[in-house]
């Protein structure tokens, strides 16, 4: 007896130890490679740095467009792939019954997230630019405007691709989301949809908005899916257009244009351009804006998270 | 007796294959208190759940037989459960208020039902927290979240909440078996005072509880009604034998 505990303590305590080992590895190697591109980083950070363009086969200048490009193909990302995700996740939480199919559809949406971006990639290439943009050009007679790489097609793309993780964190939302309350609603004579709409959604809110920061931030750092979908190796023009209603004109972002990606200028100054190693204090920059960039979107998931858990904890 | 307010005919629910409620027989009087009481997993929340069609919302429940409110058969297939569910207002257990100000919950049937005056909107709020006896505690606190008021006063408050939309009946699935003594007593002095003016049907545990409140009592085992009387009737000289037995607290 006596000596079968002590087994079982001396393996729980060298599990234990291994568990922590690799914990503390994990943590040095972070440590190392965040402290690394924050000093080199830092000394290339500059106000110009954010707004200029590159200048001198990209060794000189700084990365504007490429912010500008990522900000405008998120934004547009986030566009398609809420309402979709989130209607999709009522449906399927709310609506459908627990079926075969359904239980199919559950686990697709599962896998999607495990496919390599790089087949996302060419998905958009054959679905939004061969297959929807060829035919919008036949039908509308645009001559080649929509069947080519555009922000259109890469936000479309990248859409796509984080469509699992806003599907997924908003049923875990609606999930969470107590039958009391439901009861509640519908025994003051609500209908379904008043409930979800008065009820269930308000409350999901955070948890949906937690989703939808995290697939920004997938989406900021993806390079994979947007390689044939329009993002350009070099490109100091924004992609934008002036939209004139009679004599008065607005520029907005231009969604047939290509545009710059922060994720992707990072890899083409480090594997393209004519000289490397002359680029790498600006790779450096770059990598450091875009980790801050998802950082601080992380960070603003993770206080909703918080939030939001401090909320249903009370109930 | 009074008029009948609630009659159910040979009714009989099945969760999947396994019957819960068998071939239930009862007339339910208006402007009074009606107890049911019964061991647990009897069926009490299953048949109060059967009266405002809450069953409805579970997936593989199968009703047989009818209830008639007010001489309409609720299993009708024409019949507008939303409107039903208005008519039949229902307090849980546990309370349900949302996660909202006190304000926000009285109002949510009102809007439900397309109230956007301000005004009248207000009046309903102050006069179902006066019907609840909770006006004076919550007066001041309209606008803080519900949930931050005590157990006691949030269950007042479901029942200001039900209120709201004007039923003729009230079901309550033992709504004070979580509250404290002082509680529990202004939840039934309430009772009281509502049975003027509403039909209730309450579910209970407390033998007493039942005793205080209510005109007739139900006594439920494995889902048959056992025996239907006077409160009275059924605490001193019940007909069924396993009736005395449990009032008198001998199973169950
Ligand atoms: N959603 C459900 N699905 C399947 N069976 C259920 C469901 N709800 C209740 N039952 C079963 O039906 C029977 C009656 O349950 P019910 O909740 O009506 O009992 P009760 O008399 O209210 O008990 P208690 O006094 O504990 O609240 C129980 O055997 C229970 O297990
Ligand atoms: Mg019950």
């Amino acid at each position: 007896m006596e000596l079968k505990k002590r087994k079982q303590d001396i393996a729980g305590t060298i599990s234990l130890s291994v568990v922590r080992l690799m914990f503390f590895f994990l943590v040095v190697v972070l440590i190392l490679l965040l402290s690394k591109i924050f000093i080199e980083g830092v000394s290339v950070l500059s106000l110009n740095f954010l707004i200029d363009e590159p200048r001198n086969n990209m060794t000189e200048g700084g990365i504007g467009p490429a912010i500008f490009g990522t900000i405008a193909v998120t934004l547009l990302m986030v566009l398609f792939t809420v309402p979709l995700g989130v209607f999709s996740a009522i449906y399927l939480n709310e609506y459908a019954k627990d079926t075969f199919f359904t239980r199919i559809i559950r686990t697709s949406i599962n896998n999607l997230a495990g496919v390599p971006s790089i087949v996302f990639g060419l998905f958009g290439l054959g679905f939004f630019i061969l297959f929807i943009g060829k035919n919008l050009d036949n039908i509308l007679e645009t001559g080649l405007l929509f069947g080519q790489p555009a922000l259109l097609w890469a936000s479309a793309t990248l859409a796509v691709l984080v469509l699992p993780i806003v599907i997924v964190s908003t049923l875990e939302a609606l999930n969470s989301v107590p039958k009391s309350h439901r009861d509640a609603s519908y025994g003051l004579g609500a209908t379904k949809w008043q409930t979800i709409k008065n009820v269930v959604l308000p409350q999901a809110r955070p948890g949906i908005l937690t989703g939808t920061i995290l697939a920004i931030s997938r989406g900021a750092g993806e390079t994979a899916p947007i390689l044939f979908l329009g993002a350009a190796f070099f490109l100091p023009n924004l992609p934008v257009a002036d939209l004139c209603i009679g004599d008065y004109c607005i520029t907005i972002v231009n969604p047939t244009e290509q545009f710059m990606y922060l994720a992707y200028h990072i890899f083409i100054m480090a594997t393209q351009s004519s000289n490397p190693t002359q680029t790498l204090p600006l790779q450096y920059g770059s990598t450091l804006v875009l980790i801050v960039l998802t950082f601080l979107l992380n960070i603003t998931a993770i206080v909703f998270r918080y939030r939001f858990r401090k909320i249903l904890g009370r109930l | 007796m009074k008029e009948t307010k609630i009659a159910v005919k040979d009714l009989s629910l099945y969760y999947g294959d396994k019957q819960a409620l068998k071939d239930i027989n009862i007339d339910i009087p208006e402007k009074r208190v009606t107890a049911f009481i019964g061991p647990s997993g009897c069926g009490k929340s299953t048949f109060l759940r059967v009266l405002n069609r809450m069953n409805d919302l579970i997936d593989h429940v199968k009703i047989d037989g009818e209830v008639y409110i007010d001489g309409v058969n609720i299993y009708d297939k024409s019949l507008d459960i939303v409107n039903l569910r208005k008519n039949v207002g229902m307090v849980f257990q546990k309370s349900n208020l949302f996660p909202k100000t006190v304000y926000e919950n009285i109002v949510y049937g009102p809007r439900l039902n397309g109230i956007r005056d301000k005004k009248l909107l207000d009046e309903i709020v102050e006069k179902t927290l006066n019907q609840a006896a909770i006006w004076d505690e919550a007066k001041d606190r309209l606008n803080e979240n519900a949930l931050s008021l005590s157990g006691g006063q949030q269950q007042r408050l479901c029942i200001a909440r039900a209120l709201a939309v004007e039923p003729e009946i009230i079901l309550m699935d033992e709504p004070a078996s979580a509250l404290d003594p002082i509680s529990t007593a202004k939840i039934e002095e309430l009772i009281h005072e509502l049975k003027l003016n509403y039909t209730i049907v309450i579910v209970t545990h407390n033998m007493q509880q039942a005793a205080r409140v209510s005109d007739q009592t139900a006594f439920f085992y494995l889902g048959e009604l056992i025996e239907y009387d006077r409160t009275t009737k059924i605490f001193t000289n019940p007909a069924k034998k396993q009736t005395e037995d449990y009032v008198t607290g001998r199973f169950g």
